[in-house]
């Protein structure tokens, strides 16, 4: 309910300027980042093609029917989030505080993955690219060991940008280039969002279209690659074994939410099979050389072809000395295993995909500009998620510019995501994508439903939508807005909850000191994380009861006053007529 | 090009003028050059011995340091390179990349800060003059509302007399000037 959609009355609130414009909004807001590198990873760790099942049911009875519920409201209501809420039911007013609580968390992270964005988009304009080559070390003798060990890509991303620390626990110091960027982003977002939707309408054009250009490209030029039907099979074929996928699809779609879930199936799966071939090429050439060297072998005597069947040799025969060789696995089972997801793909799979490719610097600027504007346009949704809400409280008074409050909006957000500049930056990131961006979304999702249909009253909302539509709302929506979204947000949470609680929440490390380095170190959360998880989690959820309460002790004042008439819950027709 | 006896005989040249050069004694031969140990991955072992003393051999540092001060002649010699002909513990000192003064992505950034900075100082005080407008166009609205109040005042609105319907006295409407203007 952040992005209303309105027809032109009187009450001065803004408008798109077309039809076109009002959908693109959805489409940007709906389709972002989490689609181009968290679907793909969840649909390849889950079982390929038996994600797909779970997943389209979800988002036909529980992401479409949310959809169609939030876009009639806000089309009759016309108002933002808490406003629509208050006008359903006072009771309900604590949704609409939820949802802008979502909004406000997931602004601040949101952006500062943009900065990381930005910041390699900035560094793609040199020859050769920073994220090709290691640094050498301090007597030039050889490679940076932290680069040497890992490969040059990892350390641009972990050293070079995030400066990552080994520990949640340990903050490390601000990364003055991280602070320059976020600033520009933040610039970024007040410029598009300066006057609401006047100017995030124009912008819209162009970050919601190009996406699907660059993505278009990149799937011809991927499709094109040696590898790439390999890489696609594995994707899609399923892997019955794995059944825990379940929980996990809807917290995927409400991912999206609170517009638009249904167009998150756009899969770039094609990013998978870069993957596939260039780090087996590039960790094969390195053994074989260290191999013949070791025992002296002629040159050219081990190809990739006879590669196996000699490790296998030398193997029986000598396997103290393979073992002393460090040898880099090599097999393509463990690489499409070990495959990551979100800013691993993007940051260091994709970027070491670039770098084979010819004309490297303007595949990544491409790309890099690609993922801003998916992004952005996310941001434009959630920054409308702020900004109405607080425009309609009037919290500033009225004569003052909108521009005034975009821009406190912006700068105070800047102020706090300025945390997640610091060396453990990313593992904060990681807490509130996972606690702030995904359980509160399933509890407002459910009171939405809840609420309209029971104390709204479905009948009431059919009229509003036949009104509005000219057409009677089908059976399907009848039936899924009554009983089937419900039930499954419900059960989703339950299981949701459940798998939680049986292991301790963990996350992995990237420490350099580790023994099994490069691999990264699983580490659990200390108790204070954990619980400022519990709170991220809980905070937006909890409001709706809490304002349901305050209304209800009100009432019960009033209802002491005979004389003052209880609040009605108005109507959508009544709203605007 | 294959590796041959002659290709060892370059190599103990090259040795023995790495020596010659590091040492300044042009006492070193070509003789003095001792290669063993020679495989067929191209690897070999090989020391220097010292002629002017009784047949020992030049200590390891000595000709690592020779080596090291000469390695791109030997390097050119067999038209390799530092990947390619390895000497064990002699580390090739690499070169830096090249760094301009200032980093490349500070200068991209300036420009994109730039651009968003005048972008956002165009539309605030665009919107500032739109306010401006807005604010004069209704004062001007005012003053037009004002004029139409006085006509109203007289009881009988300017817009509501319509001169093609009323009739027009031919008597009073001929002569204007004889009568005293308003």
């Amino acid at each position: 309910l952040s992005a209303t959609p309105e027809t032109p009355k009187e009450d001065g609130r803004p408008k798109w300027d077309n039809k076109f414009q009002y959908i693109l909004s959805c489409i940007g807001f709906a389709v972002g980042l989490g689609n181009v590198w968290r679907f793909p990873y969840l649909c390849q760790i889950h079982g390929g093609g038996a994600f797909l099942i779970p997943y389209f049911i979800a988002l036909l009875f529980e992401g479409i029917p949310l959809l169609h519920l939030e876009l009639a409201l806000g089309q009759c209501l016309r108002k933002g989030s808490t406003g629509a809420w208050n006008t359903i039911s006072p009771y309900l007013g604590g949704v609409g505080v939820g949802s802008w609580m979502v909004s406000v968390l997931v602004s601040l992270y949101y952006n500062t993955v943009l900065t990381w964005v930005m910041w390699y988009f900035i560094n793609s304009f040199q020859e050769p690219l920073p994220w090709s080559v290691c640094p050498l070390n301090e007597n030039r003798t050889g490679f940076n060991e932290e680069c040497y060990e890992s490969t040059a890509v990892n350390y641009f991303w972990y050293r070079k940008t995030l400066n990552i620390t080994p520990d949640i626990a340990e903050s490390g110091t601000f990364q003055w280039w991280l602070i320059l960027c976020l600033a520009a982003c933040w610039a970024i977002v007040y410029l598009c969002t300066i006057r609401g939707i006047e100017t995030t309408g124009k912008a819209i054009y162009v970050t919601a279209i190009f996406p699907y250009l660059v993505l278009t490209i990149f799937l011809i030029q991927g499709l094109t690659l040696p590898g790439a039907t390999d890489g696609l099979i594995y994707l899609f074929t399923p892997n019955v074994s794995v059944s825990i996928y379940f929980p996990f699809t809807p917290p995927q779609i409400s991912y999206h939410l609170p517009t638009t879930p249904g167009l998150d199936h756009f899969q770039p799966h094609h990013l998978q099979t870069f993957k596939l071939k260039f780090k087996y090429v590039g960790f094969s050439g390195r053994n074989i050389i260290n191999i013949i060297n070791e025992f002296d072998l002629p040159e050219e005597s081990i190809m990739r072809q006879n590669y196996t069947s000699w490790i296998s040799f030398l193997n029986s025969s000598y396997p103290e000395k393979i073992a002393g060789l460090k040898l880099k696995s090599c097999d393509l089972q463990e690489f499409l295993d070990q495959s990551v997801s979100g800013t691993g793909l993007a940051f260091i799979v994709f970027t070491q995909a670039i770098i084979l490719m010819p004309g490297s610097q303007a595949w990544a600027i491409l790309f890099f500009i690609m993922l801003f504007s998916l992004g952005l346009s996310s941001m434009f949704g959630n920054i409308e998620g702020v900004f109405t809400p607080l425009l309609e409280l009037q919290i500033i008074p009225k004569s003052a510019p909108k521009e005034l409050l975009s821009g406190i909006i912006c700068l105070i957000s800047f102020l706090i995501a300025l945390c997640f500049t610091l060396g453990s930056g990313s593992y904060w990131i990681d807490i509130f994508d996972r606690y702030a961006g995904s359980v509160p979304l399933l509890v407002i999702a459910f009171f939405e439903v809840i609420g309209v249909v029971y104390i709204y009253k479905i009948k009431r909302f059919s009229e509003d939508v036949e009104w509005m539509t000219g057409r009677k709302l089908n059976l399907f929506w009848q039936i899924t807005w009554r009983f089937i979204s419900p039930l499954l947000l419900l059960i989703v949470f339950m299981a949701f909850v459940t798998l939680q609680m049986q292991k301790p929440p963990s996350y992995t490390a990237w420490n350099p000191k580790y023994e099994g380095f490069p691999m990264k170190e699983e580490k659990v959360y200390p108790p204070w994380v954990q619980a400022i998880c519990v709170l991220l989690a809980a905070l937006p959820c909890v409001c709706v009861p809490l304002v349901a309460l305050f209304h209800l002790v009100k009432q019960k004042r009033r209802s002491k006053e005979p004389s003052l008439v209880p609040p009605e819950v108005s109507s959508c027709q009544g709203a605007n007529s | 090009y294959a590796w041959d006896a002659n290709e060892e005989y370059l190599f103990k040249a090259m040795v023995a003028f790495a020596m010659r050069r590091y040492s300044s004694k042009s006492t070193t031969q070509i003789s003095n050059v001792l290669l063993c140990n020679v495989t067929d991955r191209v690897s070999f072992w090989f020391v220097v011995t010292d002629s002017s003393k009784n047949v020992t051999t030049v200590p390891g540092s000595e000709v690592e340091a020779a080596i090291r001060m000469n390695r791109n002649r030997i390097n050119n010699a067999f038209l390799l390179s530092d990947k390619t002909l390895q000497f064990l513990k002699i580390t090739s000192t690499l070169s830096p990349p090249v760094e301009p003064s200032t980093p490349v992505w500070l200068i991209v950034f300036g420009v994109v800060l730039c651009l968003i900075v005048a972008a956002i100082v165009f539309l605030v005080v665009s919107g500032i003059q739109k306010h401006k407008k807005k604010n004069k166009e209704s004062t001007d609205r005012e003053n037009l509302e004002e004029k139409v109040e006085v006509t109203l005042e007289n009881g009988i609105p300017c817009e509501a007399l319509d001169l093609k319907a009323g009739h027009i006295n031919g008597v009073f409407a001929a002569d204007d000037d004889r009568f005293t203007s308003l």
